[in-house]
């Protein structure tokens, strides 16, 4: 049985601001509506970048994607300040349970040294890998247009810090201060390591933001989160006895998988838009992809030893299915 | 009131949040104990390394063109010290309570408790012009989150960038019922681009995001957030709080530890740029000198609101300069004079705008009401014995008089309007109605001739802004030679369609309006068995 309360009823004037009633009638509009849609500044640009006079403020022209309305590349997630938080807020407390699991039952000291020596040589490194990658995600927000990609882009930038500062803590866990200063000297000088860093290097230098947003977030993202996390933690270490290091990374394996669906939903978006942009996106994904791939190999190979190819082949085959499914066949 | 030290309980928070884990990391006896700074480190600027590949130069492209010198980026001290796990932690907290009491405010009809709709004014000039300048703001630091080549600093910036991103969401959010049921808050994006008013927090926005890396620092991080925000944040949400605003005071306490974040990084940036080399010294006086005459000129509307516009008024804008401003920022002032850092060069100017300035703009906007989304009026005879009471010196004589004119003016059928239009400040693009610091009853205007061009300004303080960069704000988009251009060519009608504005309803006088008469009958409704 439902009980109603009464309330006094007022006829609203009007459901929405004019710009949403604009792009979808006067209904009442959800929060992630008001707060994304033509929410950045649009005309009459006062002055010009000192740091780039070629460019506007805001300026559509950085890259080479063109979109009629930039405020088609929604995101599936509907993500803004508030959900994605409290999203990640939720992971944040399973992570953290994770962690006093692990250290609570000496989970850690448990594992053999030579599945705590692997899981430190392939993970420790990689919080570098993912600061470079909040760097990227920053720029894509910086200079990208409108508030419905950038604002996702900075969510994407703050999370890759959050697991730069989980892949840290575990660093710390495992193998104390030491394991980061190896893992740093690793990143810095192991020969298994340079072509990922020459890589993250290479983006720093693409001041696109839309090919900024392939080279990392499509291209190094889409091979590096499947083969780390689930062909060596999940398929490979795990099954040897390391399922701590498994739980101490869940929150990438799942974050992996939510983010990608933004990403697949914008290229898509992007795709659709016009044979032009799809030229451009098929001939970013190509590039960068096969590059990542074989950035990726050596570090593959330190877990996997010369399993390696085989799954960097795996990998990289359901990344280009996965990459037809948004209409960019590579 | 939400003073500075007010908002210091959080950090509390954060700090014992940090401290527990801290613990639980230390019951391991074999592990090496971190302190909480050295921890921070290991999971905030270690995180860096220097380019191999490519040139600092060129990964960093803009950090060097300004002059500002830095030696060791590593000097940077962390202005606070939060990780992603307890920032995601402690601000999902914020969010939940935030967003549970703006929706029993909608579902209430909380908007019926405020004091008076003419309040309202207020809050539709905050989301035109202040929330989009938020938004600016979130995508400046978004930006400076790239191009640091320090790595704390590069962090603090993105934290800053996301809350940014938070307080345009969240002030939308907060004024969208109230859009439902009021007029002028519905064209607020449209305003944002092309209101004539809202082109004076653009500017000052737009001039930032066009500055370097260091000058958006200063302009936003240290004037804007350290100096200016005590003046701006403070009187609004105790404004929305003494006018029954339950959903924008809400928004004001959850903002509250943002805040006190945003302005530690403000002043850690000013300092560190100080300590890195002497020379940058003359170059952040420059920035100090020209960000706080920008940002006084934006308080002028903050003035207005909390002179004129609030039924309930918290305190005047005099006295809110003396503790804030005078009192807040002369301390800082001084603490900053050990680098060789001085008061602003017009900061007397300011002093001595205090008496005027309010009225001043007011008169302004009054008699251009026609072309405002939000409402104005002739103070009542309560209003005008409290404004002689915080005015003593210059109400009476000066502006006492002009509005007695004006309700003549209206009680005989012929309210003032003034559909002439207003010559712009080429900086600062406000109408220029401010009068001579040490004048009253004379216009205070500047020219400057470049280029075989003539332009104008309201102050000394733009006329120099302007002399420092004129290639920079001869680039200017003024709404009133707009409105002369196609496709508006001077016409008002469609130049009101352009901007949003609805004649009529949007506009003009409180007295006698849609939103008067509406919240006059709905309360009627709520509170009687009529």
């Amino acid at each position: 049985m439902q009980i109603d309360l009464r309330t006094v009823a007022i006829e609203p004037r009007r459901q929405t601001f004019d710009h949403l009633a604009r792009r979808f009638g006067d209904k009442p509009a959800s929060r992630y509506q008001e707060g994304s849609y033509d929410i950045q500044a649009e005309e009459n640009l006062h002055y010009r970048p000192t740091w780039d006079p070629d460019q506007e403020i805001y300026d559509k022209s950085i890259t080479r994607i063109v979109m009629a309305d930039w405020h088609a590349l929604k995101d599936p997630r509907q993500y803004y300040y508030n959900t994605w938080t409290v999203a990640r807020a939720r992971q944040q407390e399973t992570t953290e349970a994770n962690f006093s699991f692990v250290e609570s039952r000496g989970l850690a000291d448990s594992l053999s040294e030579a599945l705590k020596a692997t899981t430190l040589k392939v993970l420790a490194p990689l919080r570098h890998a993912a600061w470079g990658a909040n760097m990227n995600n920053s720029f894509i927000c910086g200079y990208g247009y409108a508030a419905i990609f950038t604002q996702a882009a900075m969510f994407q930038a703050m999370d890759n810090l959050g697991i730069a500062q989980y892949l840290s803590r575990l660093g710390l866990l495992l193998g104390d201060t030491a394991a980061l200063e190896a893992g740093k000297a690793d990143w810095l000088h192991g020969a298994a390591w340079q072509p990922l860093r020459h890589y993250v290097e290479d983006t720093f230098m693409v001041r696109d933001p839309f090919e900024l947003f392939v080279a990392q977030n499509a291209a190094l993202d889409g091979l590096l989160y499947p083969l780390i996390y689930g062909r060596i933690v999940d398929d490979h270490l795990s099954p040897q006895g390391a399922s701590a290091v498994a739980m101490l990374t869940q929150f990438m394996s799942d974050w992996s998988v939510e983010s990608q669906k933004w990403v697949d939903a914008v290229l898509k978006t992007a795709a659709a838009e016009s044979e032009h942009n799809r030229a451009l996106l098929r001939e970013w994904a190509a590039r960068w992809s096969e590059r990542a791939a074989s950035a990726l190999l050596p570090v593959v190979g330190l877990a996997l030893g010369d399993q390696a190819s085989a799954a960097v082949a795996e990998e990289m085959a359901a990344f280009k299915a996965r990459l037809g499914k948004t209409g960019i066949q590579i | 009131m939400l003073g500075f030290a007010a908002l210091y309980p959080t950090y509390g928070l954060i700090w014992k949040w940090n401290k527990r884990k801290e613990n639980e990391m230390d019951m391991k006896a074999d592990k090496k104990k971190l302190g909480l700074k050295e921890k921070y480190k290991l999971l905030t600027r270690d995180l860096g390394w220097e380019p191999t590949h490519h040139s600092i130069d060129t990964v960093f492209p803009y950090v060097k063109y300004e002059g500002i010198k830095v030696h060791d980026w590593g000097k940077w001290e962390d202005p606070f010290r939060l990780t992603m796990d307890a920032y995601w932690k402690y601000q999902a907290e914020k969010e939940r309570k935030y967003y549970a009491i703006i929706d029993a405010h909608a579902q209430n009809n909380g908007h019926l408790h405020i004091t008076d709709a003419r309040y309202l004014s207020a809050l539709k000039i905050f989301l035109q012009a202040i929330s989009p300048g938020e938004y600016a703001a979130g995508k400046g630091f978004a930006r400076l989150g790239r191009e640091f080549p320090g790595v704390g600093t590069r962090v603090a910036c993105q934290m800053q960038a996301i809350d940014e991103i938070r307080h345009a969401q969240t002030q939308i959010h907060a004024m969208s019922n109230y859009n439902k049921y009021y007029n002028g808050f519905h064209a607020f994006a449209e305003a944002r681009d092309r209101m004539w008013y809202c082109s004076l927090p653009r500017s000052f926005f737009d001039d930032a995001m066009s500055a370097g890396p260091f000058e958006f620092m200063i302009a936003i991080g240290f004037s804007f957030e350290y100096v200016l925000t005590n003046l701006l944040f403070v009187p609004f949400m105790s404004g929305a709080a003494y006018n029954g605003d339950m959903s924008t005071v809400t928004f004001g306490f959850s903002a509250q530890s943002d805040e006190a974040r945003h302005m530690t990084l403000g002043l850690e940036c000013i300092k560190f740029m100080l300590e890195q080399d002497p020379d940058n010294l003359p170059i952040v006086q420059r920035w100090i000198d020209k960000w706080f005459w920008r940002g006084f000129r934006i308080l002028g509307v903050v003035g207005t609101m909390m002179d004129y516009m609030l039924p309930k008024r918290v305190m005047s804008w005099r006295e809110a300069f003396e503790i804030y401003g005078a009192g807040n920022g002369g301390a800082l002032f001084n603490d900053l004079a050990r680098y060789g850092i001085r008061l602003p060069l017009e900061w007397n100017d300011a002093v001595k705008a205090l008496d005027h300035m309010t009225h001043q703009l007011n008169l302004g906007l009054y008699q251009w009401s026609f072309g405002t989304a939000f409402h104005t009026g002739i103070p009542s005879e309560e209003d005008m014995a409290w404004l002689t009471k915080k005015y003593p010196t210059t109400f009476d004589k000066y502006y006492r008089p002009r509005w007695e004119h004006i309700k003549k003016l209206k009680a005989a059928g012929k309210p003032f309007v003034n559909t002439g239009l207003a010559k712009l400040c080429q900086v600062c693009q406000i109408p220029t109605p401010y009068t001579e610091p040490d004048d009253p009853n004379t216009l205070c205007l500047r020219e400057t001739e470049y280029k075989g061009e003539i332009y104008h300004f309201c102050s000394d303080g733009c006329q120099r802004i302007f002399n420092d960069e004129p290639e920079k704000y001869i680039q200017a988009a003024l709404p009133m030679p707009q409105l002369f251009q196609a496709p508006l060519n001077g016409d008002i009608g469609v130049w009101m369609d352009w901007v949003g504005l609805r004649n009529g309803t949007d506009n003009g006088d409180y007295d006698g309006s849609e939103d008067q008469r509406n919240f006059a009958a709905w309360r009627a409704t709520a509170t009687s068995n009529q």
